[in-house]
C-alpha cells in the first residue's frame, strides 16, 4: 500500500475526488496542507485541480511558492513520484518541475468536457497499467489549458518520449503537439490536464481514468529515477 | 530611501497565440474600426517600491518579474520607473 500525499491549496476543488480516486485503488491517501513542509511519508505526491489562489496573475503562478513545493521539489529531486492534475500540472510547470507552461484556450471559451487522449508512454508511474496506444475518454474542466513550450523544448520531448498522453480526434485548447500530458527527464514527475479521478467508476460515466491510481499503486510503479536507464534513447526499467 | 512608482508591462511573447488579443481585434474590426491589426493583450502591473535609488529600485522590479510577474516561457516584460523608461 502506498502512501500517497494529496496537497490541499486554497482554492483547490479536486482534492477529494482524488483523494477518493487514490483509496479506491488501495492507497493510504492523506491530505497535505500547503503550509505543511513534510512529505517524508510520501511514497506519492499528487497535486490535485481547481483554482489555488484563484488563479490571480497567472494559474498556479502562487501557488508554487507555497511552503510545500519546497518539499514537493525535494521529493522529486529524490525521484519520488510527483502528478498534477490540471491545476496540479500549471503548478508543477510554474515550479519547473515540468518543462512548459499552460496558457488561455486557443478558442478562449472554458471546456468542461470529455476528451480523448492517446496513452503514449507507460514507463511512468501513473501509466504502468495502460497499453501505449490506448484511447481514453476522460473530462478536461479549464480555462488554461493550452500547453505551450519553445519548439526546441518540444523536439527534446518528443525524442526522448516524454509525451505521455495527447489528444486525439480534436485538440480542444490548442495544445502544441496536441500535448495533454508530460514527462520529466526523470518519469517520476508527471502532468496531466484531463481529470483522471473524474472517470475513475461506472457510475462516473466509466473508469478509464482508475488505472492512473492503480499504476501508482503496482508493485513496479515505485521505481525511483535512479532505476532508469536510458539504453539506446530508450528507457528501460532495470 | 524613496519610494518609487514602478510600472510594469507584461506581454504574451510575439511568436504565441494571443486568443484575447484576438477576439479583441475581432470584436473591433466588427464595429467598425477596419484599420486596427495585430492587437495584442497583456499586463499592467504599478508597484510603489522604496529603494535607495532610481537603478535600485528598477532591479528590484526586475528580480520581481523574473521570479514571479511574467513566466519566461510565455511572456516578455518591460519596465518604466517615475517617467523615466528603461528596459
Amino acid at each position: 500500500m502506498k502512501r500517497v500525499a494529496v496537497v490541499v491549496f486554497p482554492g483547490s476543488n479536486c482534492d477529494a475526488e482524488t483523494l477518493a480516486a487514490a483509496r479506491a485503488a488501495g492507497s493510504d491517501a492523506y491530505f497535505v496542507w500547503h503550509r505543511d513542509t513534510d512529505l517524508r511519508q510520501a511514497d506519492v505526491v499528487i497535486l490535485p485541480g481547481g483554482f489555488s489562489y484563484g488563479d490571480y496573475l497567472r494559474s498556479g503562478a502562487i501557488a508554487r511558492f507555497s511552503a510545500v513545493m519546497g518539499a514537493v521539489a525535494e521529493h522529486a529531486y529524490a525521484g519520488g513520484a510527483v502528478l498534477g492534475i490540471c491545476n496540479g500540472f500549471q503548478i508543477l510547470c510554474e515550479a519547473g518541475l515540468l518543462p512548459g507552461a499552460l496558457m488561455r484556450n486557443a478558442r478562449l471559451r472554458f471546456l468542461s468536457r470529455p476528451v480523448w487522449v492517446r496513452v503514449e508512454q507507460t514507463d511512468t508511474p501513473f501509466t504502468s497499467l495502460y497499453e501505449k496506444g490506448e484511447v481514453l475518454e476522460i473530462p478536461v474542466a479549464h480555462g488554461d489549458g493550452r500547453y505551450v513550450v519553445d519548439p526546441r523544448t518540444a523536439a527534446e520531448l518528443e525524442a526522448m518520449d516524454r509525451v505521455v498522453w495527447r489528444y486525439v480526434r480534436e485538440n480542444p485548447n490548442g495544445s502544441t503537439n496536441e500535448i495533454a500530458g508530460v514527462t520529466n527527464a526523470g518519469r517520476n514527475v508527471v502532468g496531466i490536464m484531463p481529470h483522471p479521478e473524474r472517470r475513475d467508476a461506472p457510475a462516473l460515466g466509466g473508469q478509464d481514468g482508475a488505472r492512473v491510481f492503480h499504476s501508482m499503486e503496482a508493485r513496479h510503479a515505485t521505481q525511483h529515477a535512479v532505476d532508469v536507464r536510458a539504453v539506446d534513447d530508450r528507457h528501460l526499467r532495470v | 530611501m524613496s519610494a518609487f512608482r514602478v510600472e510594469v508591462r507584461v506581454m504574451p511573447r510575439a511568436a504565441l497565440l494571443d486568443p484575447q488579443g484576438q477576439a479583441v481585434e475581432h470584436a473591433l474590426h466588427a464595429l467598425g474600426f477596419g484599420e486596427v491589426a495585430r492587437v495584442r493583450m497583456g499586463k499592467h502591473l504599478v508597484l510603489e517600491v522604496t529603494a535607495g535609488s532610481r537603478d535600485e529600485a528598477l532591479a528590484r522590479a526586475r528580480a520581481m518579474c523574473d521570479r514571479l510577474l511574467a513566466n519566461p516561457v510565455t511572456e516578455d516584460y518591460d519596465l518604466a520607473v517615475d517617467g523615466g523608461a528603461a528596459r
